[in-house]
């Protein structure tokens, strides 16, 4: 799409505005966490255990100390008591399956850390770790949700399960609903692990300061404030003795920016040596040791009319949650038992949610957590329930879906729960699937569902999703005047490639009436203010964007009261406007000339209602039944976010999120073997979207339902783009594939699996 | 050992180690580091420099096999400063998001356009093929480089 | 994912080259592109003592086409032959094949003698060499056939102290019938099965002659002869070409890994033999 840059005042909100981050992103000056370095820094690398399961019986680091260059090497002993990692949910049953800092004792998966080796230069470091002698003895593995709940082999000792924690979302009575249902279907689906992968790995360089005895950690990203919190618990330090500073951050997908087993391990040896030391993950490691993600299994059963009004939804989902739980895993539990059937009116519903621990590399959120997976199953489910039925997919999902009339629509209740029962806030749902009906073209594609042509087998599918966004509890910014006039903005949300400076500035400029070139923001490290909460959960731009407002607000009643005091008049007689303070008798200050009084403004917007943009997506797909390959001709999503502050950039995530989505269904897998071992730990094995792949995808966004939570009336959009992708996707290859029997239940659709599906239905 | 090369135009001579990857060596000796390492194995392109012409994997790359040649980086696309044609074709274009993989493909579609400035569409995504994004879908990115071509064909004739 | 430590040197003569490889039994690796052995580093999957560049050694980078062969220098990129002029008539199925190798950046200095000492079997140019019954010269002042050279997966008769020094492809009658086809994950991956095949016409319009080569889908290039047996004296119609597909399947060996089972790549042979013949027949 083409864009023009707005110039004038007032006009930025909602404006396809060019970003600002662009100018040092393109010129090579961006600065990520490994573009830094120290006067004096040694370099680490982490010892990471080959088996899934075993006690650490002896751990050699002889021959690795004895490595010119080498300074140290730290184990959970010189650690001494090993902290766990603290959890983003308050709920007790989930406390005791942590993640400990190191591996003490005893390991839980290939790749979880048992040393740390620190050298003069990182190649030194990488010698060393290949040099430390571990012997582990094996013990019994745990690699699958079913065997973890059995509970026959307990993985965290001092428990009597594996099972970290189940909730029930339940409204209505589904037991009655069932019991007189006119009909009713059972089946079961899968989707499985794969992860975010953005393309910087992680990295921390960590600095102690022995005069104030103050720690600073840089690589910071999603929740600099909460980890900051963390570290200083695990570290036994005061919280304001310790900085998380962010710098620019390749890619968070809700992967990057948890506290890692590094992140503590790292700034552990910083203070101990008082040096920097300085950590950058390695893609290799990469894949054994950042959060792994949606591995889910749902066995679903639904009740209805026979003419296709929805009476029931229950049953489970299983999360394999890997080894540990890690702080941000507990949503996609949430999620995927409150949102199983998330856009759609169902009056009687019971679905669990159940987090189970195996010996995998632990799961946590991944863009979409928990929706992406229900879109799948439920999806998959109305379709199934359709074609049984025989009736028209577009009319089943719009007698179903949530309306205007419905609003607020309450969520199913959730139990255990720490958040308030939650409501859908704004929309008409079959507005979008009306829309992208007709922006797809589906009457016209319908008559390809089902047909050979060359040898393809065509199919279409859709998918109608919420995403939930704009998590509270709230968010801060102060805004500076500087000396020049221009104006600072400091902000609690972070940047984690978004474009959230473009963003806030847009906001900001608006609210202040002045240009945005005028406007700087500062964001995500923990020393600009006493407060702040992150980006995640599609949240930034709706807290963050709505506290600008409220700060931009004070502001200019602060300099309103400023230019009186200057001016010798009320502050009634004061008028404030497009960046000038007037006096009614033509007097005139501008900000540049208060820039000596340092003004400035903190604002808070606090809320306790989440967001729900909303959407459907339509797939045409048509798959070559000898190689069991599918090529996706064409994908379209229309969605309602409310209001769009720069459709720009919010394109650019709809239009990115899915082909990441897309990523998920057909080629990205971390299969591991009988012995737990992650067979894929390359890009060449680990197979993710290329250029020449998904050429076809559209999107259009409509803003006709602005949220009521919010003055902007915004709702979070982030994740939007990924949710719909496999139930629509889904939906087309099975059926491109019914005619030859093959039900798709499973994901991914690889090549592979695809041809020996179709094998499966022949034989 | 003692290596020299030009980069971004201006000579330079440094120690290296063998073991050293022209990725690491551009970010590490001459603090270059718009030059991204994305996988150390060859397969993301994030760490895609131009060497005598022609765009290379920098992670594949010793530093000592530069010695003696033409190094472009990312830093070197836009001498004065601006932005050049690709650079602005890509902000216009919401072509990046995070910009880590930006470096890359920037120098990739460079050395692409220069040889082939009447690449077609499909000839474009053939070569983005190996350099990966995760943020943007590549879609943006190839409309990006499609409006750049024009910048490129110069004195070139259309073959 | 740092490189292992190791010595480098730049001979500029073979002669200091092989002296080089010869000084250090067993403990040297040549360099020519370097985009597969600088991987295997990264992993730490070898850790030689020393790296030979090849860059400075003079005549190994020519393409040389005369009236019986085309050679190919160990040290031609496939940039070069991917540009080169002759090479398409002179070595049609031998450029085709090139085409589908890697990605832009690896083809600025992916190498000849590099891809076939390495050896993959999943790799372009030892699969058509062994479909075109190359010869692959060696320092040693031996010719060794392709089919002898290549012995498993990553693995050939190379000897610690030798180099290849060019691939000879003999010359190709211009009215051969030839066709090339893979299946990848992504195009310039490595296949999961690849078919490379050619075939001559005898008097009556039947096929003879026939080569058909897979990669991929065995640990190493190998020729399908019970595949070529059922194409030698063919007519060339539906029925043919069944079951030349499904000679090729029967008799293909392949092995299982994350990306596909046994089943999955003999079908996928049978798909690709049925492509490539089907091409063939169109030329």
């Amino acid at each position: 799409m083409s864009v023009t840059t707005a110039k004038r005042p007032n006009a930025y909100v909602g404006s396809p505005v060019e970003r600002v981050e662009d100018l040092r992103f393109l010129t090579g000056r961006g600065e990520y966490v490994a573009d830094l370095t120290r006067e004096g820094q040694w370099h680490a690398a982490v010892v990471r255990s080959s088996l899934a399961h075993g006690r650490i019986v002896s751990l050699d680091v002889d021959q690795a100390l004895a490595l010119p260059g080498v300074r140290a090497v730290l184990t959970a002993r010189d650690i001494g008591i090993v902290p766990l990692i603290p959890l983003r949910t308050g709920l007790p049953s989930y406390q005791p399956y942590a993640q400990p800092a190191i591996a003490d004792n005893i390991v839980r998966y290939v790749g979880e850390p048992i040393a740390l080796v620190l050298a003069d230069t990182a190649e030194i470091a990488e010698d060393a770790a290949d040099k430390v002698i571990s012997e582990i003895e094996p013990l019994p593995l745990v690699l699958g949700w079913d065997q973890s709940v059995n509970g026959q082999i307990l993985l965290i000792g001092d428990t009597t399960t594996n099972v970290a924690g189940r909730h029930l979302a339940s409204r209505g009575d589904a037991a009655a609903a069932f019991a007189k249902a006119p009909y009713r279907r059972r089946e079961t689906f899968r989707v499985h692990r794969h992860m975010a992968m953005p393309m910087e790995t992680r990295g921390v360089l960590a600095e102690w300061d022995s005069a104030t005895s103050h720690l600073t950690v840089h690589g910071a990203a999603k929740a600099p404030y909460f980890n900051r919190k963390s570290l200083a618990k695990m570290l036994n330090m005061p919280e304001a003795s310790v900085d998380c500073m962010e710098c620019d951050v390749g890619g968070g997908f809700g992967a990057r920016g948890e506290v890692y087993p590094e992140d503590f391990l790292i700034a552990f040896a910083a203070r101990k040596f008082a040096r920097p030391i300085k950590w950058i993950e390695d893609r290799r490691e990469h894949f054994m040791a950042m959060n792994h993600a949606r591995e889910i299994d749902a066995d679903l059963e639904i009740a209805c009319t026979r003419d296709g009004k929805l009476l029931g939804l229950r049953g489970n989902a299983y999360i394999d949650c890997g080894a540990y739980i890690r702080p941000s895993c507990i949503t996609s539990v949430r999620n995927i038992a409150t949102f199983m059937a998330g856009a759609y009116r169902i009056p009687n519903f019971e679905v669990y949610g159940t987090a189970a621990l195996t010996n995998k590399t632990p799961a946590g959120g991944f863009r979409g957590p928990g929706r992406y997976e229900s879109c799948f199953f439920f999806e998959r489910l109305m379709d199934i329930v359709a074609d049984d039925l025989k009736l028209d997919r577009l009319e089943f999902r719009r007698r179903n879906l949530v309306t205007a009339d419905d609003m607020p629509y309450p969520l199913a209740k959730l139990e255990p729960s720490e958040s308030p029962d939650g409501f859908l806030d704004s929309g008409h749902y079959p507005a979008t699937l009306d829309a992208c009906a007709h922006e797809f073209g589906w009457a016209d594609k319908l008559k390809l569902n089902g047909t050979v042509i060359d040898n393809l087998h065509h199919g279409i599918g859709l998918c109608c999703f919420v995403e939930g966004g704009a998590a509270g509890p709230r968010e801060n910014v102060r805004l500076e005047i500087e000396s020049s006039g221009d104006v600072t903005l400091y902000s609690g949300s972070s940047a984690i490639g978004q474009g959230l400076e473009t963003v806030m500035s847009q906001i900001a400029a608006d609210a202040l009436e002045i240009p945005m070139e005028r406007i700087r923001v500062l964001h995500g490290s923990t020393n600009l203010l006493h407060e702040g909460f992150g980006s995640f959960a599609s949240r930034a731009t709706v807290v963050g964007g709505n506290a600008v407002l409220v700060a931009a607000k004070t502001l200019l009643e602060t300099v309103r009261n400023a230019a009186a005091e200057r001016f010798q008049v009320s502050p009634e007689a004061v008028l404030v406007a497009n960046g000038v303070a007037n006096a009614s008798d033509g007097r005139t200050l501008s900000f540049a000339d208060l820039g000596d009084l340092k003004l400035k403004a903190e604002g808070t917007f606090a809320n306790s209602k989440a967001t729900y943009s909303y959407g459907t997506a339509m797939a045409h797909v048509a798959v070559d039944a000898t190689t069991g390959f599918t090529k996706l001709l064409e994908y379209q999503v229309v969605d309602d976010v409310g209001r769009a502050i720069n459709p720009l950039t919010l394109h650019g995530q709809v239009i990115g999120a899915a082909v990441q989505g897309l990523g998920g269904v057909f080629s990205e897998d971390l299969p591991y073997d009988e012995n737990g071992q992650l067979l894929v730990g390359s890009f060449a094995e680990y197979v993710m979207p290329v250029a020449t792949d998904y050429p076809n995808i559209h999107a259009t966004t409509m803003e006709q339902y602005p949220s009521p939570n919010n003055p902007l009336g915004a709702k979070g959009a982030g994740e939007g783009g990924i949710i719909p992708v496999a139930g629509a996707v889904g939906n087309a290859v099975a059926a491109a594939l019914a005619p030859l029997g093959v039900t798709i239940r499973h994901l991914p659709l690889t090549p592979a699996r695809v041809w020996e599906l179709i094998q499966a239905a022949r034989a | 050992m003692q290596i020299a090369f030009t980069i971004n135009g201006a000579p330079t001579a440094a120690e290296a180690q063998p073991r050293v990857t022209l990725a690491d060596f551009l970010r590490e000796k001459l603090k270059l580091t718009g030059t991204h390492v994305g996988c150390s194995h060859g397969v993301c392109g994030a760490c895609t420099v131009i060497v005598d012409g022609a765009a290379i994997r920098s992670c594949l790359t010793l530093a000592v096999q530069a010695d003696g040649c033409h190094v472009t980086t990312v830093e070197g696309l836009s001498p004065s400063g601006d932005l050049s044609p690709l650079q602005a074709a890509f902000r216009k274009h919401h072509a990046l998001q995070c910009g880590f993989c930006t470096p890359g493909m920037l120098m990739t579609l460079h050395a692409l356009l220069t040889d082939e400035p009447y690449a077609d569409e499909a000839r474009i995504r053939e070569v983005l093929g190996g350099n990966l994004c995760r943020c943007t879908g590549y879609i943006p990115i190839v409309a990006a480089a499609c409006e750049a071509r024009i910048a490129y064909q110069g004195a070139k004739v259309q073959p | 994912m740092k490189l292992p430590p190791f010595d480098y040197r730049a001979p500029t003569s073979l002669q200091e080259a092989l002296a080089l490889l010869a000084d250090h039994p067993g403990d040297a690796r040549l360099l020519a592109g370097g985009q597969s052995l600088i991987p295997i580093l990264a992993f730490r999957l070898a850790q030689p003592a020393l790296l030979i560049d090849l860059r400075h050694v003079p005549s190994l980078n020519h393409i040389d086409i005369n009236d019986s062969a085309t050679t190919l220098g160990a040290m031609v990129r496939w940039c070069e032959i991917e540009k080169s002029e002759p090479l398409p008539q002179a070595q049609p199925l031998l450029y085709d094949a090139c085409l589908h190798i890697a990605h832009f950046q690896i083809r600025n200095r992916g190498t000849v003698g590099g891809s076939l000492a390495h050896a993959d079997p999943a790799a372009e140019l030892p699969g058509v060499a062994v479909c075109c019954e190359a010869r692959i010269r060696l320092s040693s002042g031996q010719e060794i056939a392709a089919a002898e050279f290549f012995t498993g997966a990553l693995q050939t008769t190379l000897a610690p102290e030798e180099m290849i020094l060019a691939v000879v492809f003999p010359a190709w009658p211009a009215a051969r019938k030839w066709g090339f086809a893979e299946f990848a994950r992504r195009p310039g991956d490595l296949a999961i099965a690849g078919i490379a095949l050619f075939y001559d016409l005898d008097m009556a319009g039947r096929a003879r002659d026939a080569h058909i080569a897979v990669i991929g889908a065995t640990n190493l290039p190998m020729r399908l002869s019970s595949a070529e047996a059922r194409l030698n004296g063919a007519d060339l119609n539906e029925a043919a070409l069944a079951a030349v597909a499904q000679a090729a399947a029967d008799s293909a060996d392949p092995p299982a890994d994350i990306h596909a089972s046994i089943a999955y790549r003999k079908s996928l042979v049978a798909t690709l033999v049925r492509r490539a013949l089907v091409q063939a027949m169109s030329r």
